[in-house]
């Protein structure tokens, strides 16, 4: 799913917040502490940050609030203006773009869905929708087809004419997707899309989500303070506190192998072998002697339970999603996943 | 920001505050006590002292009327302006003017003001709108009404469209806003006459002259809703629209400005209040209208013409409020789908063709298009005998109250304040200020009332603040408890709120016919009116602040088995106080304006010296009077606003 030339990269950027960020920055130890740079008056929101998003590939950046994960989105839509680093969008430098330049690069190729929706009270849904494209200045008949047909695919359809106060928080939210979505942007970011909606309407919207995802297949940057969220959505999560990303990786990776104790907090409580799939539990093949027939990497070791519990081979066999056999399970290593280590 | 500049008198630790105020207050009684012995220059300040700020004033204006030739500017406005109040005029009240249609009926007028009501709030706000023009048409007061409405009518959408350009401009910029801020203050405390003195100068009297001093006087209000709006847009709001690539100009005006939407139509109301109490006002300098007519008949003592004059100002401010309110809390509501046409625009069909019907029937039946003076009915007889047996009734004891009030308290109060020596109490002040807010309240105390001693106008100023003190005192001795009972219920509450509100439209003026029909003109009648007028601020802060104490804190004192009277005591009066200040703070500022307003039935305070001002054009006396009144207003504020801040912040309120 990945192409060679990452979508959005990041490369040590910081982002400082106080009277004269620049050249407090320069004149920094580097190994200051989050806590001594507070002391002097300023925050660091992001510091020292490098990642990079794949094409296609959903990135959540999961953190407390406080952590700098809104803040870092914002940079990487230059809503903010770093202090210091580069980040370069489809390989150009945000941060040398003219107003003009990054107008036109919004204009077609981001979108953002907000926290608390963001929508503008004096619109209706199909107004609000259309808005971008009004700012692009499309013509009134163009941008309400379009504006229409992303209505009908978020679900609102019917309730074109309403006003945001006449909605639901989790219909609001979808008149926030539709929008973000009008000018089909390559790049989609999502501040707490759904923090600010009941836990029910949350894991529908969570649903409908995904379902979008797999229609369009955007590049994403969603942020959550929510663990079970970030690990429900993402391809990869990386984790940030103070500002800094504590650890960049695959949901399973984190869950198995988390690089701190900080990360680790978060890990303990989730049930892993809800998380964990079987491929990515499994070792290499290296001339092990596999026999019988093979279990399916793509699910989850908790949705193997029954197969694992009644199984009696040491070692199984794992399927990639062509059927082809990629590697070997340790069935006593997937049976501790699933029922905690042994004591 | 501006709470930290205000932290830093505070973190004076308060001990040591209170010790500087008590060694200060010590020093104020003894240089009253000793005042016998002190050098004159600290009982009064000697001629040689006072600083002529008046011709100062009058040279620059001078400088800026001929010299910068700002007179033509300004007399190419207000010609620019009167040619609008023109068509107005010809369209209300059939001034022979461009476009020479009018005068519509007044049954036209009234039809329109109903459907407007209708479309903005229903059957009830429709009648009243209605009802309000059938009784001036019924009354016979159609042209005054008229004429007053006939410059609101221009100057609001004036001031509104100054004030909503203003108040960007200040959000735009901060330097702009660092010096509107102060600007904006003093205007707002300057009080109404201060006004008018230079637009006499600049344009002369007459209508136009009414309006440029009603643009000028409601502007204020407008900028700070604009600039309040603007500030409040949520965060998220205005990234959505970054994002969806608007270009700043864009976001100003699809997204900054309609999302701050109510709180610029809140400016609009308070635009539209300000400018229907200035115009009634600006009879002083020769606007006709309704206030002319008001005080011609106050003056001649006819009290029951002017009750009728005071219920259509009533009637319309407390429309005008209502209407405007109403849009400013109106939300867009969606039609269902496939409405028609007609069903759209409903109202607007009903608005033409009521409109046309009633021409037509108004050429048949005159009566629909103008109620003569003949046509017109009066209540002033029976209300006349009315009055006349309340007053005759009432007599023994206003005439007591007035004898008591004037021998035992107002005159024995004013010798007192013109005995005190200046110094007493500039460092009288200075303790109270200390108390309040450290060295720096201290001193800004000082600096106010030291340059109202360096005026020369001493003793006018001591007899506004003794006319002030006694009657905000009174006014407490009503509104608090007063506001204490209405707070009981929620109900209650809101129906004394509603009371307060509506008393609150009423221009400033009507406020004078009850207590001159009582009282007489007078002193006591000017404390009356001022004591009505401060005491609804009161009433209503007393109530807001008593019904804002959070229900935890409520439900937390009734578990621990305290009594009503223990909860009233113990909880809601000292978290309720920080509010409760807010309402002295304005009900001191009512009160200047008011004893000002006062001055033309005949007081001896700062308020006479200015409409001697206005009557002579002199600028510069005017202005100085005016700032007089203003820092003396500026004082208390500052006071109360330290004072409630550090409070709120000791509470945990924010």
């Amino acid at each position: 799913m990945t192409d060679q030339k990452p979508v959005i990269s990041c490369r040590n950027v910081w982002k400082m917040f106080g009277p004269q960020p620049e050249a407090y920055l320069a004149g920094l130890d580097p190994s200051a502490t989050f806590e001594a740079i507070r002391a002097d008056g300023y925050v660091p929101a992001v510091r020292n940050v490098t990642l990079d998003i794949a094409r296609g590939e959903m990135l959540v950046i999961m953190g407390l609030s406080g952590s700098g994960k809104s803040t870092l989105v914002r940079c990487m839509s230059r809503l903010l203006d770093i202090t210091a680093g580069a980040i370069e969008v489809d390989g150009e430098v945000i941060g040398d773009l003219s107003e003009r330049q990054l107008i036109d690069l919004r204009r077609n190729k981001m979108g953002m869905v907000f926290q608390s929706f963001g929508l503008l009270p004096h619109r209706t849904v199909l107004d609000n929708v259309a808005f971008p494209l009004e700012m692009r200045g499309q013509d009134i008949h163009t941008r309400r087809a379009r504006a229409m047909e992303v209505i009908e695919l978020v679900g609102l359809g019917g309730r074109e004419d309403y006003f945001p106060r006449e909605l639901s928080g989790g219909q609001q939210q979808r008149v926030g997707i539709a929008r973000s979505l009008a000018i089909e942007p390559d790049i989609w970011f999502l501040d707490e899309p759904f923090s600010a909606l009941d836990p029910l309407i949350r894991r529908e919207m969570q649903d409908e989500f995904l379902r979008l995802q797999a229609m369009l297949g955007k590049s994403i940057v969603f942020i959550t303070h929510d663990f079970d969220e970030a690990l429900r959505l993402a391809d990869r999560i990386a984790i940030m506190k103070d500002g800094a990303v504590e650890q960049i990786d695959r949901p399973d990776r984190i869950v198995m192998e988390p690089a701190t104790p900080y990360v680790a907090k978060f890990t303990e409580e989730i049930e892993k072998a809800r998380v964990v799939h079987a491929s990515a539990l499994a070792g290499p093949v290296n001339g092990l002697s596999l026999s019988g027939v093979p279990v399916d990497g793509g699910k989850t070791i908790s949705q193997l339970a029954r197969l694992l519990v009644n199984d009696e081979r040491a070692i199984l066999p794992v399927a990639g999603p062509d059927g082809g056999v990629i590697g070997a399970l340790d069935r006593q290593r997937a049976l501790d996943v699933l029922f905690g280590e042994a004591q | 920001m501006t709470t930290v500049a205000t932290d830093a008198p505070v973190s004076v630790p308060g001990q040591s505050r209170l010790r500087m105020a008590q060694v200060l207050f010590g020093a104020a009684v003894c240089l009253a006590l000793a005042k016998g012995m002190l050098p004159d220059a600290l009982i009064r300040l000697p001629d040689s002292w006072v600083v002529p700020f008046a011709d100062w004033f009058n040279a620059m204006f001078n400088f800026m009327r001929d010299d910068l030739g700002l007179i033509h500017v300004t007399r190419a406005f207000a010609d620019g302006l009167d040619w609008f109040l023109d068509v107005t005029a010809n369209l209300l009240y059939g001034k022979n003017r461009w476009p020479r249609i009018g005068p519509i009926p007044w049954s036209v007028i009234a039809a329109t003001a109903a459907i407007v009501g209708y479309a903005l709030n229903g059957w009830r706000l429709a009648a009243m709108s209605g009802l309000t023009f059938v009784w001036i048409a019924v009354m016979g007061q159609w042209q005054w009404a008229m004429e007053t409405l006939s410059v609101i009518l221009i100057a609001a959408p004036v001031s509104v469209l100054l004030g909503l350009v203003m108040g960007t401009l200040a959000w735009r910029s901060a330097r702009f806003r660092a010096v509107l801020n102060p600007l904006l203050n003093v205007a707002q405390s300057l009080p109404h006459f201060a006004y008018m003195i230079p637009v006499v100068v600049f344009v002369g009297v007459g209508p136009k002259a009414g309006a440029i001093v009603t643009i000028i006087f409601s502007v204020p209000p407008m900028i700070r809703m604009t600039l309040l709006g603007l500030q409040k847009v949520p965060t998220e709001v205005i990234e959505a629209g970054q994002m969806a690539a608007a270009t700043p100009w864009q976001l100003l005006r699809h997204v900054r400005l309609p999302t701050a939407r109510t709180d610029i139509l809140v400016g609009v109301n308070q635009v539209i209040m300000q400018c229907l109490a200035m115009v009634v006002l600006a009879s002083f300098i020769g606007m006709p209208g309704l206030g002319q007519k008001l005080l011609q008949l106050l003056q001649a003592l006819k009290i029951g013409r002017s009750f009728e004059i005071g219920i259509t100002i009533v009637l319309l401010a407390v429309m005008l409020d209502r209407c405007s309110k109403a849009w400013a809390m109106k939300q867009p509501v969606h039609m269902e789908k496939g409405t028609p046409w007609a069903v759209r625009h409903r109202l607007f069909l009903i608005w033409v063709f009521a409109t046309v019907v009633l021409w037509v029937l108004s050429l048949i039946f005159p009566i629909l298009h103008e109620i003569g003076r003949r046509e017109a009915l009066s209540l002033a007889g029976p209300l006349d005998v009315a009055m006349d047996w309340i007053i005759a009734t009432l007599d023994p004891v206003t005439q007591w109250l007035r004898w008591f009030l004037i021998v035992w308290v107002l005159i024995p109060l004013r010798d007192g304040m013109l005995w005190l020596p200046v110094s007493a109490v500039l460092v009288f002040l200075m303790s109270v200020g200390w108390a309040v807010g450290g060295r720096r309240s201290a001193l800004i105390c000082l600096a106010y009332f030291g340059l109202i001693a360096l005026s020369g106008w001493w003793d006018r100023a001591m007899i506004t603040v003794y006319t002030v003190t006694f009657s905000v005192f009174i006014a407490t001795l009503i509104g608090f408890p007063a506001g204490i009972w209405g707070s009981r219920s929620a109900r209650r509450a809101k129906t004394v709120l509603l009371v307060c509100d509506t008393l609150q439209t009423f221009p400033s003026f009507i406020y004078l016919i009850p207590v001159i029909m009582l009282f007489g003109v007078n002193d006591v009648a000017v404390v009356g009116a001022v004591v009505l007028f401060a005491a609804v601020p009161l009433i209503r802060y007393t109530i807001e602040g008593l019904r804002g104490v959070p229900d935890a804190q409520i439900e937390a004192a009734d578990m621990s088995g305290a009594t009503r009277k223990q909860t009233l005591w113990s909880v809601r009066l000292p978290l309720a106080l920080p509010t409760i200040m807010v309402g002295v703070n304005q009900s001191v500022m009512f009160s200047l304006f008011m004893v000002i307003i006062a001055a033309f039935i005949g007081t001896q305070d700062l308020g006479q010296e200015m409409q001697r001002a206005l009557s002579s054009s002199d600028v510069g006396k005017g202005m100085v009077l005016g700032l007089a009144v203003a820092f003396m207003g500026l004082m208390v504020d500052h006071l109360v606003t330290v004072w409630a801040t550090r409070r709120r912040k000791a509470l945990g309120m924010g």
